[in-house]
């Protein structure tokens, strides 16, 4: 379970959430400025909340009051932002193993093939397409063996076509892997096709959460 | 003669000078490129100051630090380690000279690299120092490589902080202080083959460095 409740400003914008996430997929939607990002960040450990906490699984990585702040090499959550970020001077079998810890549970060849990044494993980050660059990132953070997945848009950069090719992929990282995902996105279409409970932010609050009934 | 002696013993301080001075000037360029704590502006300006201050005058400062009764001296001495007027005196003086030149270098290299990629580096667990070699370094490389072959350049060019500590006596001399010295003295055809020599390796040390910086700049 992942519980989440803090507040979090950035010059005049104050985010604001109170949320137990108890889904596999937990989709963020809202349109762009609603602070679905800096959510993520914060999870994350890139940006430090005001006060509050943030609890993932049965550890606490974030506590104001018992100033508890886990630092993000210390927190094993994957983090798959907008832009992907693959390190552009590593080719894509460095970059699916930057995040390799000792004695973890996931084996290269397993990601590799639920991905099917085979193929890919030689070739420079330059050399892959939109899609591509999605499974490969998806695969590096996978490989960090994280307790807790975050993706940020990871659609967003693709058309319709790759996205319902990339989607299953998503579904396999939850099934077989049962890692819980938090899934950022402004598109209605895709909240109703995966997720399994919804919180929707605008401007720096929840207005509405929900879990979705799935047949 | 002894103008090849010359010329190699102020190759090789240079090249001295500029492997003391990277580990200091990577950790200067990271901080103020990439940390905001209070004395921040100080710590930058005090870094440039050999940039703009008459290199006499941060020779003096070195020679105050450095001399047997000055507060560094007085701590070195029981270990019989003598600087000034020694061949470290010249090392020290080109690595403090070219410091700040290679900080802006490297810390503008530094600043174009996507924070984003160090931000993911570490939630994939590196740690702030594997960050830094793993994933800032070699992308700020073009810019560290070209800073470091200036720090280089302006290292075989030092003469003011140079004279100041290390003088001008056989075994300190550098290029810039023996041109000085034979044409003080009236050997001005020593003087010119030294004049020479420094040209064409000021010439082929700057080049060199802007090649790299243009190269990348366009990779960018």
């Amino acid at each position: 379970m992942i519980a989440l409740a803090f507040t979090l400003t950035q010059g005049s914008f104050t985010l604001s959430i109170d949320e137990r996430l108890t889904g596999r997929i937990t989709a963020l939607f809202g349109p762009s400025g609603a602070g679905k990002t800096t959510t993520l960040d914060a999870i994350a450990g890139l940006r430090t909340p005001a006060s509050g906490t943030i609890c993932i699984g049965h550890r606490v990585v974030f506590a104001s009051a018992t100033r508890v702040n886990v630092p993000p090499y210390d927190r094993h959550v994957g983090y798959v932002p907008q832009d992907v970020a693959l390190f552009p001077h590593m080719n894509v079998r460095r970059n699916v193993l930057f995040g390799r810890r000792p004695g973890q549970r996931l084996e290269l060849q397993t990601v590799v093939s639920m991905l099917e990044i085979a193929d890919l494993l030689e070739r420079e980050v330059r050399e892959l397409s939109g899609g591509e660059r999605q499974r490969v990132a998806l695969a590096r953070a996978l490989m960090s063996s994280p307790e807790l997945l975050l993706l940020d848009e990871p659609l967003a950069a693709v058309d319709l076509e790759r996205r319902r090719r990339i989607l299953p992929y998503v579904e396999r990282v939850r099934d077989e892997l049962g890692v819980p995902v938090i899934y950022v996105t402004h598109d209605a279409e895709d909240v109703r096709r995966f997720a399994d409970a919804v919180i929707v932010l605008e401007a720096g609050r929840v207005t509405r959460d929900q879990e979705i009934k799935r047949d | 003669m002894d103008v090849w002696q010359i010329t190699a013993f102020t190759i090789v301080a240079a090249l001295c000078a500029t492997a003391l001075l990277l580990a200091p000037g990577l950790f200067l360029a990271w901080v103020l490129a990439r940390r905001r704590f209070p004395g921040r502006a100080l710590l930058d300006t005090v870094v440039s100051l050999p940039l703009v201050m008459p290199p006499v005058a941060t020779g003096l400062i070195l020679l105050m630090l450095l001399a047997p009764r000055g507060p560094i001296g007085r701590l070195l001495e029981p270990y019989g380690m003598q600087i000034v007027f020694t061949w470290k005196a010249v090392v020290l003086a080109m690595a403090v000279m070219g410091l700040p030149l290679f900080v802006r270098a490297a810390r503008a290299g530094i600043e174009q690299v996507d924070s984003r990629y160090e931000a993911v580096a570490a939630t994939l667990g590196a740690r702030p120092f594997r960050v830094f070699v793993a994933v800032t370094l070699p992308l700020a490389a073009p810019a560290v490589i070209a800073g470091a072959v200036l720090a280089f350049a302006r290292a075989l060019g030092e003469f003011g902080a140079t004279i100041m500590i290390a003088g001008s006596i056989p075994g300190t001399r550098t290029l810039a202080v023996a041109i000085y010295s034979f044409s003080e003295t009236g050997r001005d055809r020593e003087a010119a083959a030294l004049l020479l020599v420094s040209a064409t390796i000021a010439f082929v040390a700057l080049y060199a460095s802007n090649r790299i910086a243009t190269r990348s700049g366009m990779r960018a």
